[in-house]
């Protein structure tokens, strides 16, 4: 499988990049670790004219704590945030999604911009990034923006990512002792990727739910917060019957997505199962 | 047909290439450099048997163009053994019959490599965690897992 031939450059700097990607608009593609678009050009879903390699931009890489957020540099990879000290201390969650993606070699090479950048409907990372209210730092040749993880994913691998943008560091806040956080999927057997994956976030009070998010990825077209869910259980006390009642809403109101590894009822049924476990997972 | 130059460093040789930038690494190891230990399976990022160790990370060769490695510091399975000495990894396949057809081993041993680097001492369950990037259609991956704990014992001295 020899992708199309194509234009490489390797760009050191976000400014080249960006003149690049203005340059040859949308014939052009941004390269990260490469494990989303190398298989695609492969199967030829995806010939780019021109292909971006951003991977010697230092300035897009590290993962750092400033004014009580972890900075996530677009080119950390899925294994720096699985074995990151500073990311299992402050965003424990973070680091457990990270080793749910793939296996060793796909950690090790992907990246976490480069796989919400992609927007695959399966992948791991917008389930945690929408439960943790994820602030998306973009740059391009209009300036910087910042994007909140609610209104990045549009639709099918569409984000609000313009031709001549790119995604540059992904911002959490940190929360406080008593926030506490699961993601649980699972696995399509072959590939690894999310038949279900539920992020759910919370605080509680006693056993009384203060704050919930709870982010779905896998289910639909585009990953999307249960609002449902949150909704029924904040301000609730967190019981077995109530999580349950809860995480009975986890696809409602979705477009649930229909393949030959799952139909729309048992994935639908996945949602609820895998809500309510994550729920219950992040509440003991 | 437009060519970018190269520069890598394979087992310990430096290799300058002037590459067509899709060249898929697993080609330019195979074909560019000569060294067919790296071997093609699935294609497709599923099977493990193109891993080679690329400045420290052992990633999957089919999945990263040869352009992405120039300035690298690569390790394939002819770079494990030094002096005619079988790496312990090797020799653990070779003692307790890891392999039977041979065709997923250099993947095998190379994410074997990485797993033992990152964890010295890993239990069963930790070794089949981190060899789930390699599909071994033979062996029922029982025997590779007592390679790697010979391997590690080994290693421990």
């Amino acid at each position: 499988m020899i992708a199309s031939s194509f234009e490489y450059f390797a760009p050191t700097s976000v400014d080249e990049a960006l003149s690049l990607l203005s340059e040859h608009g949308d014939d052009a593609k941004i390269l990260a670790g490469g494990h989303s678009l190398i298989p695609a050009m492969k199967l030829r879903l995806a010939e780019p004219a021109v292909l971006i390699d951003i991977q010697r931009v230092e300035g897009l890489k590290g993962i750092s704590e400033s004014d009580g957020k972890l900075v996530i540099g677009a080119l950390a990879t899925h294994h720096e945030l699985e074995s990151s000290d500073l990311v299992n201390r402050t965003l424990p969650i973070l680091a457990q999604t990270a080793g749910e993606i793939g296996d060793v070699q796909v950690r090790n090479k992907g990246t976490i911009g480069g796989s919400l950048s992609h927007a695959d409907p399966a992948a791991d990372w917008p389930a945690t990034i929408l439960a943790l209210d994820a602030d998306l730092k973009i740059v391009g040749s209009g300036g910087e923006r910042v994007v909140k993880a609610t209104d990045f994913f549009e639709e099918l691998y569409t984000t609000a990512l313009e031709a001549d943008e790119i995604l540059t560091e992904i911002h959490v806040s940190i929360p406080d002792g008593n926030t506490t956080g699961t993601y649980l999927k699972l696995h399509q057997v072959a590939s690894g990727f999310a038949l279900t994956g539920v992020a759910a976030v919370l605080s509680k009070s006693g056993d009384v739910c203060e704050n919930i998010a709870v982010g779905i990825t896998g289910v639909s077209d585009v990953p999307y917060r249960a609002s449902e869910v949150e909704s029924a259980l904040a301000g609730r006390a967190l019981t077995a019957d109530n999580i349950a009642a809860a995480a009975e809403k986890a696809a409602d109101g979705v477009d649930i997505l229909e393949d030959i590894h799952a139909s729309e009822a048992y994935r639908s049924n996945l949602a609820k199962v895998y809500t309510r476990r994550a729920i219950e997972g992040a509440a003991s | 047909m437009a060519t970018t130059q190269i520069n890598t460093t394979i087992n310990g040789e430096d290799y300058t290439h002037e590459v067509e930038p899709r060249l898929l690494l697993v080609h330019y190891l195979r074909e560019v450099a000569g060294l067919t230990g790296t071997h093609v399976g699935c294609e497709t990022s599923l099977c493990g048997a193109c891993t080679a160790i690329v400045d420290g990370q052992a990633v999957k060769t089919c999945t990263m163009l040869a352009v992405q490695a120039d300035g690298a510091d690569i390790t394939t399975i002819e770079g494990l053994a030094q002096d005619g000495e079988l790496h312990p990894i090797q020799e653990g396949f070779w003692e307790r019959h890891g392999l039977q057809c041979g065709f997923c081993t250099p993947g095998m041993i190379v994410a074997a490599h990485q797993l033992l680097e990152r964890n010295p001492s890993p239990t069963e369950e930790e070794i089949r965690h981190g060899l789930e990037g390699n599909f071994c259609r033979c062996t029922g991956y029982q025997h590779i897992v007592d390679a790697v704990q010979y391997a590690a014992e080994k290693m421990q001295g």
